[in-house]
């Protein structure tokens, strides 16, 4: 029973049930020649709906769970030479029948496994039939009370509306959905990481290496998770990367809004929309192929010692990405300050600049500062710039020539590659997932709260 | 009130005059401060396209080599295959490397060791032979001829010509050596170097050999995941959008949507790897490095994106509309899904378009559910394992040889190429449909 299969009757069963629906409801309108509550049409709506949605439920729900119903019955009845491997190994031996049963693992050598294996195959396929013949059967017994309920006097819209307003409203739960899945998955996967390790040693130790041992007797077999010289490396990119952006950003907005002519600005806009179009990839190998030797270059010419990765290059970059977001936001902010209040300053006299450092920067400053924030949280969570551009080492240091890594570059060195899924080496990665997440989401929520709280209204 | 004279006399004084110039100097510097921002801004961008652009041109084009081959009738009846019937099979198992070696001793009577046979055979990419072995199988009339081949150069040889190798670095520090220089420099006077339009860069999948990697199955790989997503975060993102917009009570929980609508643009990409990672590969155990997977992730990426657009859309519609539609009896269902939402429809696509070039773009959270694996052959299902064009970029960023700095910059221009086109087509669909309807 295959899940295309299964979608693809359930879609012809949908049809089938609008068109009996629709006829049903003409004809009993004709028949006792009264007039219909709805048009025919959301007679049928209603009935495909009310047959299709309770089967397709149940497939979505085999679909997800099948295999794993069939693995607890197969489970419950092992055999109990198996018993002590089942209380120790208890995740391997599942592992173990479901390859052997895939007939993926020929090397499979333990007779009860194997057997195990043989009743899984069995319970599912049984489990399989079943569960195809509940589906119709539901389907079957849905359509045929829907198909009788049908009347002329039957409020056949109002109900079809209704269960579309649901359909709507799980809809936009998706999104909330998706916010409690990454809080879930940061903090189950953290807090398994945290048996092993500390808090306060994971926030404050200094020494950061994660490889785990492959002997009990290995020197260094603990690995150390002291994830201070990634934060360390994290906020001297960004504020590099801030230092850019900032500055740049914010006189870049002034100039677009307060001076530019139309012609210039209907050319620097779009650049700047480019800027921020560019894959981050693409900064990334921009960095590392051009910036970085050129710092470097330029560097050892001035007699400076400026690393082939250095916090620098990744930083500028980086800034120069955030700039068109700093420079639409703060363009939003300063277009929001009412002319009035503009126009009034201009009439005492005051000079185009004057005007502005003096009225339009204080209004817009709330906006202004929201932009700040919310490029600082975005510089934080950025990947691809700094896993190209920046190094690998964990450097606690503030100069901005040394090579330095961040949280993101060890999120992303810990989870490529081969690894299995319980050892702290990869867990570590999700404790440092929840940190960026944390950071991030104070930034955005404090940038939110700065422009709506303190919005001033003049008009 | 002062009088005109006294005013005149006033402003003219020395001290205002002075104020004055300061205050202009210090307006036009600031001017200058504007202007210098968005200097540095396009220099910024010009600079990024320039470096790209200079390496990408490299990128679409390989250098290929014309050498005389005799095609020896012994060399095709390897003993092993003697007294076997089928032609191409005998070819098959016939030795190419030794014709192709031949033929260079002929045209190189120095060799005379078998490292430098082995040097020079090096000249030439694994493709070469394989060129070969087809030619001979498609024309077996030309056994026993010598014919002139135009074969596919190593990467080296390629960055030699391309002038990418300076021959005044002293030999240990160069790949290319000097005796190989001296064999180019010979085979150019001769005119038998020639550089080509690069096809397999746009038909061939990933591969360690620079010469013969090419993009086409990470643009594949990009299509099929660009197709989940759109076809799950399309529908959801409107269905949300509409709900919010049209149908949702003011109350909390409402609020509580927005809210967490808004922080969800703004978590950083990676996160969402993370989600995909625990909770469609450990959760769910769908295939690893998958279209599917990577679409779904991207999906719950940009669905915020899609939502905050399709509402502003749905916004835009006058409430006249609405109010029409329901004077003439139309139920609320029939408002949004006869007349506020199709007049919204430019603006949702234009939004749903916008969401899917980022996630065209996006590479991170691809990288936690493994799409970075070394995948030579294209994807043909949505469960296949797959690459997409901007990991392409990334795995081929980090590799050490000088001819991929070339691949990619031309994989980036590609790249860019579908962004503008995706954006394009944004652009002219907000144009071709919008619909005006007066307040």
């Amino acid at each position: 029973m295959s899940n295309s299969l299964v979608f693809f009757c359930l879609a012809i069963l949908a049809l089938l049930a609008f068109s009996v629906g629709r006829q049903r409801a003409t004809a009993m309108a004709e028949r006792e020649a009264s007039a219909l509550n709805s048009l025919p049409r959301h007679y049928g709506y209603l009935t495909a709906a009310h047959a299709v949605l309770p089967a397709l439920l149940m497939s979505v729900l085999w679909f997800a769970f099948g295999d794993n119903l069939a693995l607890a019955l197969t489970v419950a009845n092992l055999p109990p030479e198996l018993e002590t491997l089942k209380a120790t190994q208890f995740d391997l031996l599942l592992d173990r029948i479901q390859l052997a049963s895939d007939n993926r693992n020929p090397f499979e050598a333990n007779a009860h496994v194997l057997e195990a294996a043989s009743r899984f195959r069995r319970i599912y396929g049984v489990a399989g039939w079943v569960a195809a013949a509940l589906i119709a059967a539901t389907a079957l017994t849905c359509l045929y009370r829907a198909y009788h309920q049908i009347r002329p006097r039957f409020t056949a819209r109002k109900r079809f509306d209704r269960i579309l307003k649901t359909i709507l409203m799980i809809s936009s739960l998706v999104a909330v959905l998706t916010t409690i899945g990454i809080i879930m998955t940061l903090v189950v996967e953290s807090s398994l990481f945290f048996r092993d390790v500390s808090v306060t040693e994971f926030l404050f130790g200094t020494k950061w290496s994660p490889q785990t041992a492959l002997r009990d007797d290995q020197i260094g077999a603990s690995g150390s998770f002291g994830a201070l010289p990634l934060f360390a490396g994290t906020l001297l990119i960004t504020f590099v990367a801030i230092l850019v952006a900032g500055p740049v950003g914010l006189m870049a907005a002034i100039y677009l809004t307060q001076y530019a002519s139309p012609s210039v600005r209907a050319f620097a806009k779009p650049c700047l929309e480019v800027l921020a179009g560019i894959p981050t990839v693409v900064y990334g190998f921009f960095a590392a192929v051009t910036v970085a030797p050129f710092l470097s270059n330029t560097g050892a010419s001035l007699g400076l010692d400026i690393a082939s990765e250095s916090a620098l290059a990744a930083g500028l970059v980086m800034g120069v990405m955030i700039i068109p977001f700093v420079s639409s936001l703060t363009d939003d902010a300063l277009t929001a300050v009412p002319g009035s209040l503009k126009n009034a300053s201009l009439a005492l006299g005051a000079t185009q600049s004057e005007t502005i450092a003096h009225v339009l920067i204080p209004t817009a400053f709330h906006g202004i500062s929201s932009a700040i924030l919310l490029a600082i949280s975005r510089a934080m969570g950025e990947t691809m710039i700094v896993v190209m551009a920046a190094g690998m080492r964990p450097n606690l240091t503030a100069n901005p020539f040394e090579a330095v890594t961040t949280v993101t570059v060890q999120i992303v060195a810990l989870l490529t590659g081969d690894q299995e899924f319980d050892s702290p080496k990869t867990l570590s990665a999700f404790a440092l997932g929840l940190v960026l997440f944390v950071f991030t989401l104070i930034f955005n929520l404090f940038a939110q709260r700065v422009s709506r709280r303190h919005a001033v209204h003049y008009d | 009130m002062t009088s005109l004279p006294n005013l005149k006399k006033r402003w003219g004084r020395p001290q205002v005059q002075r104020r004055l110039r300061r205050r202009y100097i210090y307006e036009r510097i600031f001017r200058m401060l504007g202007l210098a921002a968005i200097g540095v801004a396009g220099l910024a961008l010009a600079t990024l396209i320039v470096s790209v652009g200079k390496n990408a041109f490299g990128g679409f084009v390989q250098t290929s080599i014309d050498v005389d081959i005799y095609l020896n009738p012994e060399d095709l009846r390897p003993s092993s295959a003697r007294y076997r019937h089928d032609f191409a099979e005998r070819v098959e198992s016939a030795d190419m490397r030794k014709l192709l070696a031949d033929a260079l001793e002929r045209q190189f009577p120095d060799i005379d060791t078998d490292s430098e046979r082995r040097r020079a055979l090096q000249l030439f990419s694994l493709q070469a032979r394989r060129t070969l072995r087809d030619y001979i199988t498609a024309t077996p009339e030309k056994i026993g001829q010598t014919v002139r081949m135009r074969l596919l150069a190593s990467d080296d040889v390629d960055q030699v010509v391309k002038g990418n190798i300076d021959p005044r670095v002293p030999e240990s520090d160069r790949r290319v050596k000097d005796k190989e220089l001296a064999w180019l420099a010979a085979l150019r006077a001769d005119g038998r170097i020639s550089r080509q339009l690069s096809t397999t860069f746009f038909t061939g999948g990933d591969s360690r050999e620079p010469e013969i990697a090419g993009i086409f199955g990470a643009i594949i790989g990009s299509v099929l995941t660009l197709l989940v997503t759109l076809l799950t975060a399309f529908p959801i993102g409107t269905l949300a959008a509409i709900y919010l917009e049209e149908f949702s009570p003011q109350n909390r929980l409402t609020a509580f949507i927005e809210v967490n609508i808004n922080n969800l643009a703004a978590v950083p990409s990676i996160v969402f790897g993370l989600l995909g990672l625990s909770l469609f590969l450990s959760i769910l155990e769908l295939p690893r490095s998958s279209p599917l997977v990577g679409g779904l992730t991207l999906a719950l990426m940009t669905l915020p994106t899609i939502i905050i657009a399709s509402r502003a859309s749905l916004r835009a519609v006058p409430q006249g509309l609405r109010t029409a539609a329901q004077g003439l009896g139309a139920s609320p269902m029939q408002v949004v899904f006869h007349h506020v939402v199709p007049s919204a429809m430019p603006g949702i696509l234009t939004g749903t378009i916008i969401g899917l070039s980022r996630g065209l773009g996006e590479t991170a959270p691809l990288l936690m559910i493994g799409m970075v694996a070394f995948v030579v052959s294209t994807p043909n299902a949505l469960t296949d394992a797959a690459t997409v064009l901007p990991v392409q970029i990334f795995l081929w960023a980090d590799s050490p040889e000088r001819a991929f700095v070339e691949k990619t910059s031309a994989a980036i221009l590609v790249l860019l190429g579908f962004l503008l086109a995706v954006n394009a087509l944004a652009v002219w669909l907000r144009q071709r449909f919008e619909v005006h309807i007066p307040d």
